[in-house]
């Protein structure tokens, strides 16, 4: 194993893959660290799916001209990559009188941050759009320019291109602190060991505050974990077309109804500041002030189609404009220091790695382009998006795509195996779940739990007690049966 | 293997399995089962327990053992089986009188008023294919439901499983997962498990039922629960689940006569597993994509005495239909419903011309068969199976009436959620008292 790199990023959550995916076009050594048993598993893989317009954020800040220009860069690299993403367009919904007044001010703001094809349209208009919209609507601001994405396949697809083009990417690996030498950082213990770097890159998400802390930077800088709750629809129930938005109150941007690229509805997020930064969990309080809320825009929403609830953690800053922190710290070379990436995060994903790239050559460092940089990835086999004929052309020359293990979502065996042995390895049920979709349908893994932990088994050659849901400590099954009980 | 079949029959459970001997009995020629299974026998093959067999053999039998009887006899007969194979979609209804793309005798000839089935097959063994046939019997069985159906909240961390999968780890995969089990939801499968990981040297701490009455049978109460000092607590549940990687506890909560939670009863009870009985549903996916009618109450297709959908030529069995309690009533439906696929495939159905609708009375939450047809059920009797709200523990009446008129009249002993009540209705009986076409089924106390 390589001790020495040019680049360190710490954390592989949508903006350290991104900024991976764009070093790799360079000649570099790049170390890509991630303390989870899989990438993306923070507020990247829990958040609302959606490529934000723009039309929001104040006009003054890094936040609003970033999600602009990366929501523009999203659909060449989902192109190149292959992920899905649709520019479904959104709606911010006013109901009644007194909410359509605030639709002026929001969309003169979207207007000033350059939204592209931003309008308010009538009742009627947005209607007819979608039907099952409360009919006490007023009208809406459109943004064209929006997108759904599927935000876990997008941080891996990413992840994945940067891993090809020689990222050495280190799973279950967590930052400890810096080394130090003259003011300058020259490197990072971890738990797996020291490495030297001649860039660190602080891409740490939730944690990017007490990162930066470890550095002597910021000190002030906290992030105040605000978890949002989400729920998610049976798709043979209820369908939509779009993002639709409330009028916003305070700092977030409400609890919004959207599709998701697998066409179930979900809605979300609340916002409740927690203490404990890996508190995930979902409460009655939040599931009941979620599903009313959504209620008020789409009144045909009932509980009983909803199919799995989740939380996701946003990274939100204390500063007091709550921009983008991305920076060259004047106080100490050898770091990129990046936090408070919370909403628009994802959307501004490409522009953030991109403004990196910039804030690196205007410090001086020479960055020689490579020849053979590859922008796609080989493409997947997905059973379930394939016509009749190239499902049974895809069996007859592997008969394991012909086993279906998860019969909600029809996946197959095959899809399974390739997950497993892919370039950026499925080790544990949700990291295939994640990677396969299985598990999400209406029987939520009942079925295929066990084939599943088989198939694991089998494949990492490793016993069926060892196989566990999301790393050490997780695992599913604690001995045979007649087996005598052990203390473990 | 070909691929046109007169009776196909998806899912080889007791249902299938039934439907499938029935119409080879019947006369019917080509019959296939589809089990996505490796084996015959579906969820029996889990069932170690005893306790299956009662009505159909007058025996108490483990589940694997009536399996088997029923394996034995479909491996005497030509029928077909297709093992590990999912069926996809269930397309193409020709429509009457329209030129058959099918070859072969008896296809949808020109006047013929019966529609055929193209049916799409996966399988790792016989690939991606579509097979004709001329009748189905639906028998895919039921499935669980899971901790979002009662949107529990908390963590996600591992241990939190629902009784029927541990059953399936524990009995075939020959594993345990987990060392101290709290089981929400009385039903019938989570008591037998509570008994069954307690034999395993597994500690049950409870089981816990937000319901004020037992929804499993009383039978299972007494043999899992009571001879085991395992604890039963009813108005409770599972307020939320604690541990980041693997279940820690769960903190329980009292509920009040509304079901809603009891503020300050909260109580954390450290476990590292979860197993949730709450309920089961028909597995009628496929049947959708066929345009079948479900009944909202039961979850499964609206049937009539012959298990017929309303898609003429595709038949029902089993707990695809509704959640039955004893395996011998889900073999009987298969019968029923795979002679009569046998006589649509061969053309020997009768049509009926006037349909009688069951309808929901006093304390009933569901009826099967939904309706009658009034030709088919003179001299005929047929069963009718009734789920009731509310128990009650004194002698009932079960009525079938007309406007305020009581047609026919049946006393039990007790009603109960947890116990479905059959009753065999005398045809002849019920169309001499009847004047219109709709009758209401009732269940109340005897005054």
């Amino acid at each position: 194993m390589k001790k020495h790199f040019d680049f360190i990023i710490i954390g592989a959550g949508i903006i350290g893959s991104m900024i991976a995916r764009f070093l790799s076009q360079y000649h570099a050594d790049i170390l890509l660290i991630e303390k989870e048993s899989d990438i993306g598993m923070g507020a990247s893989s829990a958040n609302t799916a959606i490529i934000h317009a723009g039309h929001d954020p104040d006009p003054r800040t890094l936040k609003a001209k970033l999600n602009l220009m990366g929501n523009k860069m999203w659909g060449n690299i989902a192109d190149e990559l292959g992920i899905p993403f649709s520019r479904t367009g959104s709606y911010v919904v006013a109901i009644g009188n007194e909410e359509f007044k605030h639709l002026q001010p929001l969309y003169e703001n979207g207007k000033k941050n350059g939204v592209p094809g931003i309008k308010i349209v009538k009742r009627d208009f947005i209607l007819k759009a979608e039907p099952l919209l409360n009919p006490d609507v007023k009208g809406a601001i459109l943004t064209p320019s929006a997108g759904i994405i599927d935000p876990f396949t997008a941080t891996l697809a990413v992840c994945e291109n940067a891993v090809r083009n020689g990222v050495n990417l280190m799973l279950e690996t967590e930052f400890v602190d810096f080394i130090l030498k003259d003011n300058k950082i020259v490197g990072i213990q971890t738990n797996k060991g020291t490495f030297t770097s001649r860039w660190i890159i602080n891409c740490a998400g939730i944690y990017s505050d007490e990162v930066m802390h470890k550095a002597g930077i910021r000190t002030e800088f906290k992030i105040i974990p605000r978890r949002g709750e989400y729920m998610i629809f049976d798709r043979s129930k209820i369908t939509l077309n779009s993002v639709f938005f409330p009028v916003p109150i305070k700092e977030t941007k409400g609890i919004l109804v959207t599709t998701t690229t697998h066409g179930n509805v979900i809605i979300g997020p609340n916002a409740d500041v927690i203490n404990n930064k890996e508190d995930k969990s979902t409460t009655h309080q939040g599931e009941d002030y979620v599903f009313n809320n959504a209620k008020k825009m789409f009144p045909s929403l009932d509980l009983k189609h909803v199919i799995s609830q989740f939380s996701g953690i946003r990274a939100t800053g204390n500063n007091l404009d709550r921009d983008f922190i991305i920076e060259i710290p004047e106080k100490i070379k050898g770091l990129i220091n990046l936090g408070g990436i919370d909403s628009p995060g994802f959307a501004s994903a490409p522009a953030i790695a991109d403004n990196v790239v910039n804030l690196l050559k205007e410090s001086g460092e020479k960055l020689l382009p490579k020849i053979n940089w590859k922008a796609q990835n080989p493409a997947k086999k997905c059973f379930r998006e394939l016509s009749y004929k190239q499902r049974a052309t895809l069996i007859k020359n592997n008969s394991a795509y012909g086993n279906i293990i998860c019969r909600c979502e029809n996946i197959t065996e095959g899809e399974i195996l390739d997950a497993i042995h892919s370039i950026i390895p499925a080790r544990t049920y949700d990291a295939v779940k994640r990677r396969t979709w299985l598990g999400t349908g209406r029987c939520q893994g009942s079925f295929d739990y066990p084939k599943v932990i088989n198939i694991l088994a089998k494949e990492l050659k490793v016993p069926l007690t060892d196989i566990n849901k999301k790393g050490k400590g997780s695992e599913f099954l604690f001995r045979q049966t007649k087996d005598l009980e052990t203390n473990s | 293997m070909k691929n046109y079949y007169d009776v196909v029959v998806i899912g080889g459970g007791a249902a299938g399995m039934a439907a499938a001997i029935e119409a080879k009995n019947t006369g019917a020629k080509n019959i296939l089962i589809i089990e996505r299974n490796d084996e015959l026998g579906g969820i029996l093959q889990q069932c170690i327990h005893n306790g299956f067999g009662s009505i159909v053999f007058k025996k108490d039998l483990p589940g694997p053992t009536y399996a088997q009887y029923y394996i034995e006899q479909v491996k005497k007969t030509d029928i077909k089986i297709m093992l590990n194979t999912m069926v996809m979609d269930i397309i193409n209804i020709f429509a009457p009188n329209s030129p058959s793309p099918a070859r072969g005798e008896g296809w949808g000839e020109e006047g013929d008023g019966r529609k055929n089935f193209e049916l799409i097959i996966s399988s790792s063994i016989y690939g991606y294919k579509t097979l004709k046939t001329k009748s189905i019997v639906l028998a895919m069985g039921c499935r669980e439901r899971t901790r979002a159906q009662i949107r529990l909240p908390g963590t996600r961390p591992a241990g939190v499983f629902t009784a029927g999968t541990v059953q399936r780890m524990v009995n075939i995969e020959g594993f345990i997962p987990g060392k101290n089990f709290v089981i929400l939801g009385s039903g019938d499968i989570g008591m037998i498990m509570a008994r069954r990981l307690t034999l395993e040297g597994c500690h049950v701490e409870k089981v816990l039922e937000i319901m004020p009455f037992l929804t499993g049978l009383r039978r299972n109460y007494v043999q899992c629960l009571q001879d085991f000092n395992i604890p039963l607590e009813l108005k409770t549940t599972v307020n939320r689940i604690i541990g980041d990687n693997r279940v820690q506890a769960v903190e329980t909560i009292k509920v009040d006569e509304q079901l809603k939670p009891v503020l300050g009863t909260e109580q954390i009870i450290p476990c590292d597993t979860l197993l949730l009985s709450v309920g089961l549903i028909p597995e009628n996916e496929l049947s959708i994509k066929a345009g079948i009618e479900l009944d909202p109450f039961t979850g499964g297709p609206i049937v009539d005495e012959n298990m017929c959908t309303n898609v003429p030529g595709i038949y029902a069995a089993g707990n695809v239909i509704n959640i039955q309690d004893l395996v011998d009533w889900v073999s009987e439906t298969g019968v029923v419903a795979g002679k009569n696929a046998a006589f649509y495939a061969m053309k020997e159905e009768e049509l009926s011309s006037r349909k009688i609708i069951l309808q929901k009375g006093e304390n009933v939450r569901s009826v099967v068969p939904q309706y009658f047809n009034q030709d088919r059920i003179k001299d005929k009797s047929v069963n009718l199976q009734i789920r009731v709200i509310q128990p009650i523990e004194k002698r009932v009446n079960v009525q079938l009436y007309e406007d305020k008129k009581v047609i026919l009249n049946f006393k039990k002993n007790y009603a109960r959620p947890a116990e479905m009540i059959t009753i065999k209705v005398n045809g002849d009986k019920l169309l001499n008292g009847l004047e219109g076409n709709k009758l209401k089924v009732s269940v109340s106390e005897v005054i």
